[in-house]
């Protein structure tokens, strides 16, 4: 019998599931040969009630996906978060800094009372996570390593160095020495930078490292004669999330 | 007669969460729904207050499939908003993201979402089985889309290049050369793509309707500024877009849409509807092939239609890349500053018309957001052709029905969790 694997998805746009399947033909094939993908939605009819590993994608954002998930948890082996919203909630928390009632109604008028929301939450506020796989999108060649190791019992490696050292590694010049301001010295790589290599800054979309030296960071935003407050509000895509929150 | 009570909870292989319910009492249709539980996400309160260099970003992630769409509409909106007018070659860039969006988008709908339903398969999974070279050449097309969009835009799921004003990274001409190529390498692929497609068993079933989308007196566009409408003609966005009614229903989370009628289709049929004759030589041989003129009413066939525009998308890739290369790649300083006021960004997402709006205050800072999705307009087209469909086979099986029903929903390749992404109520909401 192959392993069985399935994806599921919540709150998110599901670029992480479609990041997933971003392989070449043979790799492909070299995965069915290996699992047995027995739930799939946005590819696949059919359902099934275990899993060996279960990759689930986006956050949680109203009352009914909070049952479904713990369901999903129960026929799990191993539950893997795949992608930032089911990390660190993403960007759908942007939305927590408004009333639910608030945002409901801004966007759906009077008829807001037709729908469910709650505050955007990453998914281990809901259910034990055994892994992560961060970014928005996730990174292919992470994911696909991530499933090697799972099949061959090892404990994936998740970074815990922050963006700058693949930056450096990966030959840029600082975005702090481009004038631009940054959150890489703060954040989880394994991204290889790729934000600050095709021309732009580091949005934080992995989250915060471990131990993250936010004094650092505060000084190289002085020192860059950034306003502190103002470039932590621009960094609120994706490092507004608590998991208080929930 | 017997009754039937079909409810599909969660339609498969289309992306988000869309429902199906039908009931029949004696022979007599009574309940034909089409249903739309996905979460709301109110992208249009997590766009308030952003400055305008985060508005694409955040934008962007709306969609999974079609984040460049996104991500240009809102860099299309900005731009509007402030005055600036992109350069012809940040124009073709964008035209040349817009193809690998497309390739990839329509590539995965035909052979992952639409093909296991002809090829009587679960999903493209099975099909690497029984059916291994269909879904390796699947596999390499997809991967050309997302190569061709990582040198133009550092990635293709949330694009990070492309930026108001124009591009942060410029390709070099070395890496156009080489995606010059491989799309090139790729067209037989793409012309088998209709081959196969030709010999699915299309259900006959048309329903005439309203065919919204961009158009252009010598393009097929996918970004632009001019909306055609097969009922009411040719209008620039900013006159036809107070003209489209969006309006709250139950049973779902997702806004319809309506123009001229009770419903319309915008996507790759729309399109081809309203703009075949400025397809490449090339992609008017595929719809050939497939049996496909304009103006066609069967909705199956909005698939068939996607075939005939990857064709066009490479061709038109290869035409954009040599005059980007005859030019030469051009170092552009660009320039933003921002001032109050509203601009639209329209441009062809690959399921169809997609509308950013947003207003700026002096500060750049967005103030309001509306989004137009193409499925949201959607919506109740597919509501009317389930209502048009199910009476004309209600003698069949239950089984028989849904599998319609699905197959029908599935043609219009649904982006679900876009839809429920709409944003704010500005026309008049029917309550």
């Amino acid at each position: 019998m192959k392993p069985k694997v399935a994806f599921f998805d919540f709150t998110c746009c599901e670029g992480c599931q479609l990041d997933a399947l971003n392989m070449t033909g043979d790799q492909l094939a070299s995965l069915l040969d290996a699992v047995d993908i027995v739930e799939f939605r946005e590819t696949k009819t059919g359902t099934a009630d275990h899993y060996d590993i279960a990759f689930v994608e986006g956050s949680i954002s109203r009352d009914a996906e909070i049952p479904r998930l713990r369901g999903i948890r129960e026929r799990a082996e191993v539950l893997v978060a795949l992608g930032a919203c089911a990390c660190i909630g993403g960007v759908n928390c942007l939305k927590n800094a408004f009333e639910p009632e608030d945002a409901l109604r801004r966007v759906y008028g009077d008829d807001a009372v037709h729908y469910d929301t709650i505050p955007a939450r990453p998914i281990d506020a809901v259910v034990a996570v055994d892994h992560y796989l961060h970014g928005c999108p996730i990174n292919g060649e992470e994911f696909r390593r991530t499933v090697a190791d799972l099949l061959l019992g090892v404990t994936p490696r998740v970074p815990n160095y922050p963006v700058c050292v693949e930056c450096k590694m990966a030959g840029n010049v600082c975005v702090f020495e481009r004038g631009g301001s940054c959150v890489g010295p703060i954040i989880r790589g394994g991204c290889n930078a790729v934000c600050v290599t095709a021309g732009r800054h580091c949005w934080g979309c992995r989250g915060l490292v471990d131990d993250p030296n936010v004094n650092a960071q505060k000084e190289i935003l002085e020192r860059a004669g950034l306003d502190v407050e103002e470039v932590l509000e621009k960094f609120r895509i994706y490092l507004s999330c608590r998991k208080e929150a929930s | 007669m017997s009754d039937k009570n079909i409810h599909v909870h969660h339609v498969t292989r289309i992306e988000g969460h869309a429902d199906i319910h039908v009931v029949v009492t004696g022979g007599r249709v009574e309940t034909v729904r089409w249903e739309i539980p996905e979460s709301p996400r109110l992208f249009e309160v997590m766009l308030l207050g952003r400055d305008h260099s985060d508005a694409a970003h955040i934008a962007s992630r709306i969609c999974g499939i079609c984040s460049i769409s996104h991500s240009i509409a809102s860099l299309r909106a900005s731009e509007a908003a402030f005055g600036i007018v992109p350069s012809e070659q940040t124009e073709r860039l964008r035209r040349l993201l817009f193809a690998a969006e497309i390739l990839e988008s329509h590539i995965l709908h035909i052979y992952f979402l639409a093909a296991p339903d002809f090829l009587g398969a679960d999903s493209a999974f099975s099909l690497a089985a029984s059916h291994r070279e269909v879904v390796l050449r699947a596999m390499n097309l997809k991967r050309l889309a997302y190569t061709l969009a990582d040198r133009l835009a550092g990635r293709k799921t949330h694009p990070i290049s492309c930026v108001v004003g124009g591009f942060a990274k410029l390709p070099s001409p070395g890496l156009l050369e080489e995606a010059r190529a491989q799309i090139e390498a790729a067209i037989p692929d793409l012309e088998e793509t209709a081959q196969l497609l030709a010999t699915f068993d299309i259900p006959g079933f048309t329903r005439e309707t309203e065919y919204i989308g961009l158009t252009a007196a010598d393009d097929y566009p996918f970004i632009g500024r001019t909306v055609a409408s097969s009922d009411t003609g040719v209008a620039p966005i900013e006159e036809f877009l107070p003209t489209i009614r969006e309006h709250c229903r139950p049973h779902s989370t997702a806004k319809h849409a309506r123009h001229e009628r009770e419903s319309y289709m915008v996507g790759a049929l729309a399109r081809f509807n309203l703009n075949a004759a400025n397809l490449h030589p090339r992609a008017l041989r595929a719809a050939a092939a497939l049996g496909l003129n304009a103006p066609c009413h069967n909705p199956y066939l909005i698939t068939a239609a996607q075939a005939v525009e990857v064709v066009h998308a490479a061709e038109d890739s290869l035409v954009q890349i040599d005059a980007l290369l005859e030019a030469g790649i051009r170092p552009e300083t660009i320039h933003v500053s921002p001032r109050a006021g509203r601009g639209i960004g329209v441009v062809e997402a690959p399921r169809g018309l997609l509308i950013h709006d947003y207003t700026y205050d002096d500060d750049g800072r967005v103030t309001a957001a509306d989004c137009i999705i193409p499925t949201a307009q959607n919506h109740g087209n597919i509501q009317r052709d389930f209502e048009a469909l199910v009476p004309a086979i209600v003698d069949r099986s239950e089984e028989e029905i849904r599998r319609a029903l699905e197959m029908l929903a599935r043609a219009y390749d649904p982006c679900v969790s876009c839809s429920t992404h709409e944003l704010k109520v500005r026309l008049d909401v029917e309550r």
